[in-house]
């Protein structure tokens, strides 16, 4: 019998219940854990995905045949039971759980432990095997508690004020930018967005979420309405011409992979932000242990070094899995790239 | 922590006190200037980051700061492997798991104080700078097993910042973005001096632990030091047409000889070699000893230590047979005789020449070198054109006299401080190149840490691959990106750090030099190997060959 499931060219696969979870080619059916172009393609026939996440793929996907539900309901397919369960990456990102013939696998998509107040709190589910992202699977990845970053970032842009200059916050349009927002929403009133952020936002809120609005800055937006105030902006606008009508200005840049000092000064900013969607090498670990999992998949990040630990430590038995995830999200791939999508949007 | 005395009337000044309303230790300034430093892009940004350092930091602190970026430091007192063992003992993880990570941060400082665990307790005040780097020197000599109490001690008051910067003076290798110049830039404004007197000041042979903040910058001292090199002036590569920079006849041309530049100071009737790198080199050259009596008390000769044979320069690879030795033998002598080329005069009888004109420098300088006759030393020789046409001629011979291209000189400028533009331009031959495909990839350090930057590249020999080189620059940092993420979805195998890569990614490799090297599988080593061009035109097919560097070997490296 193949196991539940398996790793095809096509992406994660489920025999028995005829689908597959996050596929990087079209499929007739997709079981999407989360909104990010890595993980939510387009082409699939049918996409089941949880009711949070829909707004998101209409809006980057346009109109599709979706399928919704909530986070611990149960779906047959096939006879195979599958359920979503809260992962706490960004808005509406689940894990799928997968349940057939007594055995249970779970696929994590990306995750975050820390409850961010908006991406809903991470729950570890029981399984028997457990297929795990490892972006920051690096004991050099601990992130602070989010509330001294949030702290260091409403810092920041108050000692730029104070020199007359703009805040430029870099952060990724889907996930980041609403995590950023939250955090400062209470100490900055009007808070200006370029188009990537501003769409994805206004979707949002459109959609029922209790997010802050923030106002699009076209080309008739005047320069000295925007002196001294918070800009938010994707990875790609940054060093294009588009940021010369903030001038004075000081770049920061929200990611995990600012931990490390080289890839701040790489991307030569100002200030870089270590705040993550990502679990760190300790809630990776504690997830793994949590999950119950005997035996773990480690997909894209720091695989080899991840699984090798699990397996030396016997706190699993676990394999490495080449997948196309990571792609294009912006946090699990080198700092240096330029996001496709990211582009478009300018 | 005492919240209790908070009381209004005492208020410290508000630039002593950290986060924590504690006082903050030397370390810990040292440590917030460091973070401030590399997160700023500008350099008056930086400079006043520098300034506010400097009016508030212990002296003696500011002593070793100045020592540590103008490249002085104590001798290592721990070795980097003890280091990395009580790290993972503390960290409770493999050393396998160590060495990833530090393949990954690209800095082993940095992997430290990433690894160790956060305080346990509350954080401890740390203490000056100046008294870790004595600790340093006091402990060189001990026990491994008082080293490492010293050490972790020291580990466990500190925040992630200290760590660093702690590590760092350790480990060595200070590099946080800023030069000397912006030091001296910083530190003149504090002073309130001249920066090139600063720079002249902070030069030369002092010891950090023996010379206080007073005495390194007063006006008095820096007269007992006789061996006080200048700072040296140089050159930028010429961009445009070599016509716009006006009549040829205001311009003094002169070979760029592929040495180490250096200067020769007689003072006190005693002789000082210095490198362009400020070490003192004075021992390294037995052929120089003569100069002693040869040359007049009170003098500072700027030129090239160079090997040349009856006056004629050879390769740079004959220097290298002579670098880094400590004793050198009668053979090596016989071998790679070591000259002088003097290019300018910058003090005369104990009188400092640099704001003389050059016409009136390189008069003096004639009349004091032209009448000695020894292999030592040698007058660069002016090239005497009408026209740049007639220059340009003679600069394709370059390479034939071991010359790296011609230098250019305005005949009325004075002898400036650092890279300065205007005055002095270098105007090279165009580089060797060679077409190659890269075939091992490892992860960079500093600003390319996780990246795959650095390379190796191999030409083909009939059907084989042969590797030849390695090279890390010359590439923008989207290319970088691009190539990183081709080596990572197309490796072979991992042996450690290195990644063995799908040959396929041609490039041109642009270099100043060859010569024949046993060291090297290929059996020939290059000077200043990078990568030129991205070649996506080109197949792995289409490379270079073995054969192609045997020619060129042939050709220019004998």
């Amino acid at each position: 019998m193949p196991q539940l499931i398996s790793f095809t060219d096509k992406g994660l696969f489920c025999e028995a219940g005829n689908f597959y979870i996050d596929p990087w080619k079209p499929v007739e059916r997709a079981v999407i854990t989360h909104g990010h172009s890595d993980h939510a393609r387009f082409g699939n026939t049918y996409y089941l995905c949880h009711s949070f996440t829909k707004p998101i793929l209409q809006l980057r996907l346009g109109p599709n045949n979706y399928q919704t539900t909530g986070w611990n309901e149960t779906i047959h397919m096939n006879g195979v039971k599958v359920s979503f369960h809260p992962a706490g990456h960004i808005i509406g990102s689940s894990q799928i759980r997968v349940e057939y013939n007594n055995e249970v696998w779970v696929v994590s998509g990306d995750y975050k432990t820390e409850d961010d107040g908006i991406s809903g709190k991470f729950e570890p589910v029981k399984c028997n095997a457990f297929i795990t992202e490892s972006t920051f699977g690096l004991p050099i990845y601990k992130w602070k508690p989010q509330q001294e970053i949030y702290d260091d970032i409403i810092d920041w842009i108050s000692k730029n004020k104070e020199t007359g200059k703009t805040s430029i916050l870099i952060t990724y349009s889907l996930g980041k930018a609403q995590r950023v927002l939250q955090a400062i929403k209470e100490t900055t009133q009007t808070i200006f967005a370029h188009g990537a952020i501003y769409n994805m936002q206004q979707t949002l809120i459109d959609a029922g979420f209790d997010l802050k609005p923030v106002v699009r800055i076209t080309p008739e937006t005047p320069k000295e309405l925007l002196k001294q105030t918070v800009v938010i902006a994707p990875p790609g606008a940054e060093g294009t011409s588009w940021m010369k009508k903030f001038h004075p200005y000081s770049i920061g840049v929200c990611s995990g992979w600012m931990q490390v000092r080289g890839n701040a000064r790489r991307r030569n900013v100002d200030a870089g932000f270590a705040l993550s969607d990502h679990a760190d090498w300790k809630s990776l670990l504690e997830t793994v242990k949590a999950t119950g999992a005997e035996k773990v998949f480690v997909t894209h990040g720091f695989q080899a070094a991840f699984s090798r630990y699990l397996n030396e430590e016997n706190i699993a038995i676990a394999a490495e899995v080449k997948t196309q995830f990571g792609d294009e999200d912006e946090e699990a791939i080198s700092p240096l790239e330029i996001k496709p999508e990211e582009k478009e949007a300018e | 922590m005492n919240q209790e005395n908070n009381n209004i009337e005492s208020v410290p000044e508000p630039t002593l006190l950290g986060k924590s309303g504690m006082e903050t230790s030397g370390l810990e300034l040292f440590a917030n200037l460091v973070s401030e430093l590399s997160g700023s892009t500008k350099t008056n940004e930086k400079i006043q980051s520098l300034v506010d350092y400097f009016a508030t930091a212990p002296d003696a602190d500011k002593v070793w700061v100045i020592a540590i970026f103008s490249g002085r430091r104590p001798r290592r007192a721990v070795n980097s492997r003890v280091m990395r063992e009580w790290c993972t003992e503390i960290a409770l993880i493999p050393e396998w798991l160590f060495d990833e990570c530090y393949h990954t941060v690209g800095d082993l400082s940095e992997t430290l104080a990433l690894l160790l665990p956060d305080l346990k307790n509350e954080k401890q005040k740390t203490e000056s700078l100046s008294y870790y780097l004595e600790k340093f020197m006091a402990i060189e000599k001990e026990d491994e097993s008082i080293k490492k109490i010293f050490i972790v001690d020291s580990w466990q008051q500190m925040n992630k910042n200290e760590r660093f910067v702690f590590n760092k003076f350790i480990t060595g290798s200070f590099r946080i973005g800023v030069s000397q110049k912006t030091i001296v830039n910083a530190l003149a404004k504090v002073v309130e001096l001249s920066s090139s007197v600063i720079a002249h000041r902070i030069s030369g042979n002092w010891d950090p632990a023996l010379t206080t903040f007073k005495e390194l910058l007063s006006e008095s001292v820096s007269l007992s030091d006789f061996s006080k090199p200048y700072p040296f002036y140089l050159a930028y590569a010429i961009d445009g047409e070599v016509e716009n920079l006006g009549d040829i006849n205001e311009w003094q041309a002169e070979w760029k000889w592929d040495g180490i530049r250096g200067q020769i100071i007689k003072r006190n009737n005693e002789l000082f070699v210095w490198s362009r790198g400020e070490e003192l080199m004075t021992d390294k050259f037995p052929e120089y000893f003569i100069l002693k009596d040869l040359l007049p008390d009170g003098i500072v000769l700027d030129g090239e230590i160079i090997p040349a044979e009856q006056g004629k320069p050879l390769p740079f690879a004959v220097l290298q047979t002579r670098i880094g030795r400590k004793n050198i033998s009668k053979k090596q002598l016989q071998e790679a005789p070591i000259s002088f080329f003097v290019y300018d005069l910058l003090e005369y009888n104990y009188e400092d020449w640099r704001e003389k004109l050059l016409t009136e420098r390189r008069k003096k300088l004639e009349e004091i070198i032209l009448p000695i006759k020894n292999n030592a030393i040698q007058i660069s020789e002016i090239i005497h054109c009408s026209s740049w046409n007639e220059l340009a001629a003679l600069r394709k011979k370059s390479r034939e006299m071991n010359s790296e291209g011609i230098m250019l000189k305005r005949k009325n400028s004075d002898y400036k401080v650092g890279r300065k533009r205007g005055d002095w331009w270098k105007w090279k031959i165009d580089p060797l190149t060679i077409d190659c495909v890269m075939v091992y990839a490892q992860k960079g350090s500093g600003r390319r840490s996780n990246l795959y930057t650095d390379y190796t590249f191999a030409v083909k020999d009939g059907d084989k691959l042969v590797t030849f080189t390695k090279a890390y620059s010359g590439l923008t940092d989207k290319e970088f990106g691009q190539i990183d993420n081709f080596v990572k979805r197309n490796s072979i195998e991992k042996f450690g750090p290195v990644r063995t890569v799908k040959p396929e990614l041609v490039f041109e490799i642009a270099f100043e030099g060859i010569a024949a090297s046993n060291r090297h599988k290929s059996g020939v080593a290059l000077r200043f190997p990078r990568m030129s061009r991205w070649r996506k035109d080109k197949t792995v097919d289409e490379i270079n060959t073995m054969d192609d560097l045997r020619e060129m070997l042939e050709m220019y490296g004998k």
